[in-house]
């Protein structure tokens, strides 16, 4: 599905990602570890195509297509979709009016909305004004309706409370289509900080981002463990 | 006391406080009737001028009046000209929310020959459907002088929607238009404007309004003019309210310099003014002044600003007065570009780079102008999105 080969970016000239290597099979779910700064949100960035986030070396493959110079949009068209952190608000730009823009059965729309309880939000200007739960309710329905292939989702548990988090984690195991292991092509990478989320999604990989580099795999639960025991400096250790 | 002649005389030489300083000499007052043709029956439909669906309309081209008709009754349109002769009261309202020496332009209107609208709702009648009126200038290098009344007596309801063009947009001319507006007590007034003069035309609205119940001013203007200069004012009476919805864009050569004015002078007075402007190479002033003179009156104004572009400039003047303390009035007003983050975000929903931007800048002009019919609603948000594919 995804394969990032010594993937190197920069943000304003800084340097975050170094030769990063990540593969992601068909069908495959992965949560991606790391502390604050370590360049996790960068990588989901820059694999949807952010223009502010500027490859310096490496590529990017997509279903063994190289995207890495490829505009956002042509990579939505390819089958990526990503659930932002914090999405910006629209002014003006009534959220139906931007599902309308993705799907065009606005029944669908409604019913996936109705599942959401964004029903109300639906004549609300995108993301305006909206809470976190809320942020991150109308990044579902957004992809709901996308339905790619891969889902990238930035911190979906963070500033989430418990009520918000079940329904999400619903959402996304619809989207990833964890019910349906034998047909399911759909994958995902999950940026999580201290994986509430896996309480409610069964993922099958986890990785650990330090300082702009993957350093570790493996089981996400074991991995989770580790670092809820030992924190991040264990695996810096371990690294060396 | 000094007649209105007297007065106008005395101000043919005061400068505008704003805009370019127009040399009026330069422009002719017309003297042949132009007759209608298939382009301008067109650009009528542009500017929200069409056969059905109205109360009435008043249609003059250059200094011709060529329809003066009401299809309802209770709802008066007739030329300016007409209407005085017909009612000796009239004359009670002929400059009186604007004043006739406020400068050069409306010292000339009232010291040559006028031509213009009467429109009025008899007390207690609603308009079924918008009265229309057009302005239009098809010849060249001419003056157009236009002086109107609009009155919505007491419990009328009454929407106009009036359009002003030009026959060849290369036409050079030069518009003065004086409007003047009475709301009667619990009357609801909408008028909503719509420009789409030419690169070479100047244009120099100059209106007043004495509210005692609603009025909603609604301007559109997204065409190119070489400038164009208003302020118009309202003087809002014991809980009447007044609000102002103003879209402008600036195209490269244009100069658009468009305020609103409220004083909010009786007890319990509200207003609102909201405006959005656009530049894409021109420049656009866009002012506000809310003027709190009696007790419990309230007041906002909301002015935002999109640079599209490496040309251009916005000016922002939000102003707001107070005489006592029992007023609640504010402000805010931004100016900027389109967000990359905002584009970015609508590219990663599946839209382009084009289509994001379009559906950014339609949101930023999309003012919910509240209190129109839904059908007339509709018309005006259709006149704004096909100016916004032609950005």
């Amino acid at each position: 599905m995804l394969e990032i080969k010594n993937l190197s970016v920069e943000v304003e000239g800084k340097g975050i990602l170094k030769e990063v290597n990540l593969k992601i099979e068909d069908g495959e779910s992965c949560v991606l570890f790391g502390p604050n700064g370590s360049g996790k949100s960068t990588l989901i960035q820059a694999i949807a195509g952010n223009p502010n986030y500027r490859v310096t070396g490496g590529a990017i493959f997509f279903n063994g297509k190289d995207i890495t110079e490829m505009a956002a949009d042509e990579r939505v068209k390819q089958g990526i979709g990503v659930v932002f952190q914090q999405p910006p608000a629209v002014r003006g730009v009534k959220l139906l009016d931007l599902l309308k823009h993705i799907h065009s059965d606005e029944n669908r729309i409604k019913s996936v909305a109705s599942e959401l309880n964004m029903s109300h939000f639906l004549e609300r200007d995108v993301n305006l004004g909206f809470s976190g739960g809320e942020l991150k309710r109308s990044e579902m329905l957004q992809l709901l309706l996308m339905e790619p292939d891969l889902s990238l989702f930035d911190e979906p548990d963070s500033g989430v409370d418990i009520e918000n988090l079940e329904l999400i984690g619903k959402a996304m195991n619809a989207l990833l289509k964890r019910e349906k292991p034998r047909v399911r092509k759909a994958s995902g990478l999950i940026i999580t900080h201290l994986g509430s989320i896996m309480q409610y999604v069964l993922v099958d990989r986890g990785f650990i981002m330090l300082d702009g580099t993957i350093v570790c795999s493996g089981n996400p639960q074991e991995l989770l463990e580790n670092i809820k025991e030992n924190g991040y400096e264990e695996c810096a250790r371990c690294r060396q | 006391m000094q007649t209105v002649d007297e007065r106008a005389k005395e101000a043919l030489n005061k400068k505008a406080p704003y805009g370019e300083d127009i040399n009026i000499e330069d422009y002719e007052e017309p003297v042949t009737t132009p007759s209608v043709d298939p382009g301008d029956r067109e650009r009528l439909l542009d500017i929200g001028i069409q056969e059905s669906g109205r109360s009435g309309t008043y249609m003059q081209f250059d200094s011709s009046v060529l329809r003066e008709e009401t299809l309802q009754e209770g709802i008066e349109v007739m030329s300016i000209n007409r209407a005085l002769e017909k009612y000796d009261w009239l004359r009670d309202y002929w400059w009186k929310a604007v004043q006739v020496d406020q400068d050069k332009y409306t010292a000339y209107s009232q010291l040559h020959p006028v031509k213009g609208y009467f429109i009025r709702a008899l007390p207690g009648v609603k308009s079924r459907f918008p009265v229309q009126s057009c302005l239009y200038m098809k010849g060249s290098d001419i003056l157009q002088n236009v002086h109107n009344i609009i009155i919505a007596e007491e419990g009328s309801e009454l929407d106009i929607i009036t359009g002003c063009a030009v026959g060849e947009k290369s036409n050079r001319g030069l518009h003065i238009g004086i409007s003047e507006f009475y709301v009667k007590k619990g009357a609801k007034l909408s008028f909503t404007m719509i420009h789409s003069w030419g690169e070479d035309v100047a244009v120099r609205p100059r209106s007043g309004a004495i509210v005692e119940g609603t009025f909603l001013s609604n301007y559109v203007n997204m065409r190119p003019t070489k400038s164009t200069q208003m302020y118009p004012v309202s003087y809002v009476k014991d809980n009447a309210t007044v609000r102002y919805s103003t879209i402008v864009v600036a195209k490269e050569g244009s100069n658009i310099d468009v305020g609103s004015r409220a004083h909010l002078e009786g007890k319990g007075a509200k207003t609102e003014m909201i405006s959005r402007g656009i530049s894409t190479g021109g420049n656009a002033y866009l002012r506000g002044d809310i003027v709190g003179k009696a007790e419990g009156v309230k007041g906002h104004l909301e002015c935002r600003g999109l640079i599209l572009g490496e040309k251009g400039m916005i000016y922002s003047v939000p102003e707001l007065t107070a005489t006592l303390s029992d007023v609640d009035l504010s402000h805010e007003a931004a100016i900027g570009k389109i967000a990359e983050e905002e584009i970015f975000y609508l590219m990663s929903r599946g839209l382009s780079e084009e289509e994001a931007t379009s559906v950014i800048v339609r949101g930023f002009l999309s003012v919910d102008i509240k209190g129109l019919p839904p059908a007339l609603d509709a018309e005006i948000k259709k006149i704004i999105d096909s100016s916004i594919s032609s950005l």
